[in-house]
C-alpha cells in the first residue's frame, strides 16, 4: 500500500482525485506532560470535498489548532499523533517521511498562520521570502519566480512594489494578505488557515474574508478555516465543525448549525454574541470553563457546563449521532430532540 | 455633581498626531464606549486620562478641576485611585510570582493607608466577591496561573474596585478572552455601573459588545472623533460614512448570507504632519471637494448625537456603505 502511494507521488501522478481532497479518520493527538497524557484531539473524522470551505470553531484549548497541525503533520514534541489517518488526495500523510511530505507541503497544501508578524521573516523582504519558498520546491528560474510573485501579490490586492518591502513596512492586513499570497504560490488544492484574521480590525477582517472567498471561487482550492469567532465564518463556510474539549461537538452545513444548533454548546456559543441589530437582550454566555483534558469528565465533556444536563449524561462517553445531515455529540440528539427545545 | 472631561489639542510624539482636538465627557454612572480600528488613538486617550502621557495641548477636567493642577504626589495618588485602569492582557498584567491577593493588598496599602491589615483582607474579600470570584478567601490565595483568563480579568476589575474608583479605564478588557466568557465580563461591567456607581470608559474595536454594555458610543478615526452619541441612536442611524463602514463589517450570523458586501480595502492613514481636511476622505465614496480643505468638526445633528462629516452636516442623506 505504502510503496504504491509513494510511487504515485514520485511520478507526480497524484493529481486531483474525483473524491474528497481530505479524509480524516479517527485522528487523535496527545500531549505528553508531567501531569500525564492530555488528549487534545480525540477521534476526529471528517471528509473535505474539493473546493469546500470548512470552518472549525471552538474556545482556546479545544484542540482546533492542534487538529490543524495534526493534519499538516507539523506536530512536534510533546505533541504525538497517536492514532488515525489523514488521507490527502489518496495518500496517507501519517505514514510519509519528512522528505516525502516536503513535496506535498506548500505545493498541494499550504498553511496560513495566525500571526503574520511572527510567521514572516522580519529581516527579509517579502519578495525574498517568496523566492525562498519557490526555490525550496524546485523552481529556479528567476524570471518565473518574479512573474509568479507579482501574480500572487496582485491576486490579493497588493501592489507588487511591496515585493521589495520588509514585513514591518506593511500594515497588519497587508501582512496577512501577503501570507495568503505566499500560500497561493503553487496553487494548492488545500489551504489551511489558523485564525488568519484575529489580529485585524473588523473592517480589515471583513475585506480579508471577502478576498479569501473570491480567491477560492477563482482557483477552486478547499479551505479549512480555524477560528474562535463563530460569526466570522457564518457567511463564508459551507460546513461548520464545532469542537469542544478535543472532540467534535457538532458538524454540519453552516446555515443549519446557525439556524438550529443541536448541541447545547453550539447554542451557547451562538448566544454569547451580542448583536448590533434587533432588540437588546441580556446574555449569559456559558458559565464555567472547559474541562482539564488530563482528567476529562466521565461522561459528556460538556455536562459540567450544560444547561440541559441529565443524569445519564454523566455515565459514559457520548457518541456522535446523525440528526438529518448534522452530526451531534449529545444524548438529547440521540433521542431526536433538538437542543433548542 | 457632574464630572467633566475635556481633552483638546494634539499629542505630538515626534510628528505623529495620535489624538487631535478630541473633546469628550464621561458622566457619572455611565459607560462610554470608545470604538475604532487599531491606530485610531483610542488607547492614547485612555493613557492621557490615566496620566501616563501628558497632552500636547488641551486640558482634562476631573470632577470640574483641571488635571494640570494636580502636582503633588498625594494628589496624583488620589487621582490614580479615582481613575484606575484595567488592561487588555490578563496574562501579562498580573505578577505571576505572587498570589493574586498581593496586587490588591499593595494597591490598598498605597491608596488607602488608613486601613489596618485585617481591614485590607476584609476589603480584598469584599471586592473579590463583588466581581464574582468566590469563594473570595480561596481565590485570593491562588497564583495567577491557577486562574482562567476570565477570572484574571475579574481580578483586574477587583483591584480597580478596591480603590473605590469613580471611573475605570478599561482598555480592550475582553478582547483576549474566549467568546463564551466575554459576556460574563461585560455583565460585570454593567453591574459595577448599576450597583457600585462607577463610570467606565470601555475601549474596544467590537461594536456589538459596545452596544451591549455602553450608554454612549464614541467612534474614532485617525485620532479624531468621527461620531458620538447615545449608543442606540448611533447604531440605528449612523451618520458618518466611517461608522457605516464599521457597522457593515460586523459579522452578523443572524443576517442573511451575503458576500458582495463592501470590498473596501483602504487603510487608515498614519497621521503624520496632517494637513487640513477630513481624514477619511480617501476611503469615502461620498467625499466632496471641501473634504480635502476643511477639517470637519463634531457637530450635533440631533440631540447629543454629533457627527464630524461635512456631507452629513450639509443636510444630505449619508448612505456610504
Amino acid at each position: 500500500m505504502r510503496t504504491g502511494q509513494t510511487e504515485r507521488l514520485d511520478t507526480g501522478l497524484a493529481g486531483r482525485t474525483s473524491g474528497p481532497v481530505l479524509e480524516i479518520r479517527d485522528l487523535s493527538v496527545s500531549y505528553q506532560t508531567k501531569r500525564g497524557t492530555v488528549r487534545a484531539v480525540e477521534d476526529v473524522s471528517f471528509d473535505l470535498a474539493s473546493g469546500e470551505f470548512l470552518g472549525i470553531v471552538g474556545e482556546s484549548g479545544c484542540g482546533k489548532s492542534t487538529l490543524l497541525f495534526g493534519i499538516a503533520q507539523l506536530l512536534s514534541a510533546p505533541a504525538v499523533l497517536d492514532g488515525g489517518s489523514v488521507m490527502f488526495e489518496g495518500v496517507n500523510l501519517v505514514n510519509l517521511s519528512e522528505h516525502q511530505l516536503a513535496s506535498i507541503r506548500w505545493k498541494k497544501m499550504s498553511l496560513v498562520m495566525q500571526s503574520a508578524m511572527n510567521a514572516l521573516n522580519p529581516v527579509k523582504t517579502i519578495g525574498a521570502q517568496f523566492t525562498d519558498a519557490m526555490r525550496a520546491h524546485g523552481v529556479s528560474s528567476k524570471a518565473e519566480i518574479t512573474e509568479r510573485s507579482v501574480e500572487v501579490l496582485r491576486m490579493v490586492g497588493i501592489d507588487p512594489v511591496h515585493l521589495r518591502s520588509y514585513p514591518h513596512q506593511l500594515s497588519g492586513g497587508m501582512r496577512q494578505r501577503s501570507m495568503i499570497a505566499m500560500a497561493m504560490l503553487f496553487t494548492p488544492d488545500l489551504v489551511m488557515m489558523d485564525e488568519p484574521t484575529s489580529a485585524l480590525d473588523v473592517v480589515a477582517q471583513r475585506s480579508l474574508m471577502v478576498q479569501i472567498k473570491e480567491l477560492q471561487q477563482q482557483l477552486g482550492f478547499a479551505i479549512i478555516f480555524v477560528t474562535h469567532d463563530m460569526s466570522l465564518v457564518s457567511h463564508f463556510s459551507d460546513r461548520l465543525m464545532v469542537m469542544y474539549a478535543g472532540q467534535v461537538a457538532e458538524l454540519g452545513a453552516t446555515r443549519s448549525v446557525f439556524d438550529t444548533p443541536r448541541h447545547p454548546y453550539s447554542a451557547g456559543l451562538l448566544d454569547a454574541f451580542p448583536s448590533i441589530r434587533g432588540p437588546k437582550v441580556p446574555l449569559t454566555g456559558i458559565p464555567g470553563s472547559p474541562p482539564d483534558l488530563a482528567r476529562p469528565p466521565q461522561g459528556c465533556r460538556f455536562a459540567p457546563r450544560c444547561p440541559k444536563v441529565q443524569d445519564r449524561c454523566k455515565t459514559g462517553p457520548v457518541q456522535l449521532y446523525h440528526v438529518e445531515d448534522v452530526l451531534v455529540r449529545c444524548l438529547r440528539a440521540g433521542n431526536g430532540v433538538s437542543s433548542g427545545d | 455633581m457632574t464630572r467633566h472631561f475635556r481633552i483638546g489639542g494634539g499629542l505630538h510624539r515626534k510628528t505623529l498626531h495620535a489624538v487631535d482636538d478630541v473633546s469628550l465627557e464621561i458622566g457619572e454612572r455611565e459607560i462610554v464606549a470608545l470604538a475604532g480600528e487599531s491606530g485610531s488613538g483610542k488607547s492614547t486617550i485612555a493613557r492621557l486620562l490615566a496620566r501616563i502621557y501628558q497632552p500636547t495641548a488641551g486640558e482634562i477636567y476631573f470632577q470640574g478641576k483641571p488635571l494640570s493642577g494636580v502636582r503633588s504626589r498625594a494628589d496624583m495618588l488620589r487621582y490614580r485611585s479615582d481613575v484606575p485602569m484595567v488592561f487588555q492582557d490578563p496574562f501579562g498584567s498580573i505578577n505571576p510570582v505572587f498570589r493574586v491577593s498581593h496586587g490588591v493588598h499593595r494597591s490598598l496599602k498605597l491608596h488607602r493607608p488608613e486601613l489596618s491589615a485585617a481591614e485590607r483582607t476584609e476589603e480584598a474579600k469584599r471586592v473579590f466577591d463583588i466581581v464574582g470570584l468566590s469563594p473570595a478567601a480561596d481565590v485570593l490565595n491562588r497564583y495567577p496561573h491557577e486562574l482562567s483568563g476570565g477570572q484574571r480579568q475579574r481580578v483586574g476589575f477587583a483591584q480597580a474596585l478596591a480603590m473605590r474608583p469613580k471611573l475605570i479605564l478599561a482598555d480592550e478588557p475582553v478582547s483576549m478572552l474566549d467568546v463564551s466568557i466575554r459576556i460574563g465580563l461585560l455583565n460585570l461591567m454593567k453591574q459595577l455601573r448599576d450597583d457600585q456607581g462607577v463610570s467606565i470608559l470601555y475601549i474596544t474595536h467590537d461594536i456589538a459588545s459596545a452596544r451591549y454594555v455602553a450608554d454612549r458610543l464614541i467612534v474614532m478615526y485617525a485620532g479624531q472623533i468621527a461620531e458620538a452619541g447615545p449608543v442606540e441612536d448611533v447604531l440605528a442611524a449612523p451618520k458618518h460614512p466611517y461608522t457605516q463602514l464599521l457597522l457593515s463589517a460586523v459579522p452578523d450570523p443572524k443576517a442573511e448570507l451575503s458576500v458582495d458586501a463592501s470590498s473596501d480595502r483602504g487603510e487608515p492613514p498614519r497621521v503624520i504632519d496632517p494637513t487640513p481636511g477630513c481624514r477619511f476622505r480617501w476611503r469615502c465614496p461620498l467625499a466632496i471637494t471641501d473634504c480635502a480643505n476643511i477639517t470637519p468638526a463634531l457637530q450635533e445633528l440631533s440631540t447629543n448625537h454629533g457627527v464630524a462629516c461635512l456631507v452629513a452636516q450639509a443636510g444630505a442623506e449619508v448612505k456610504a456603505f
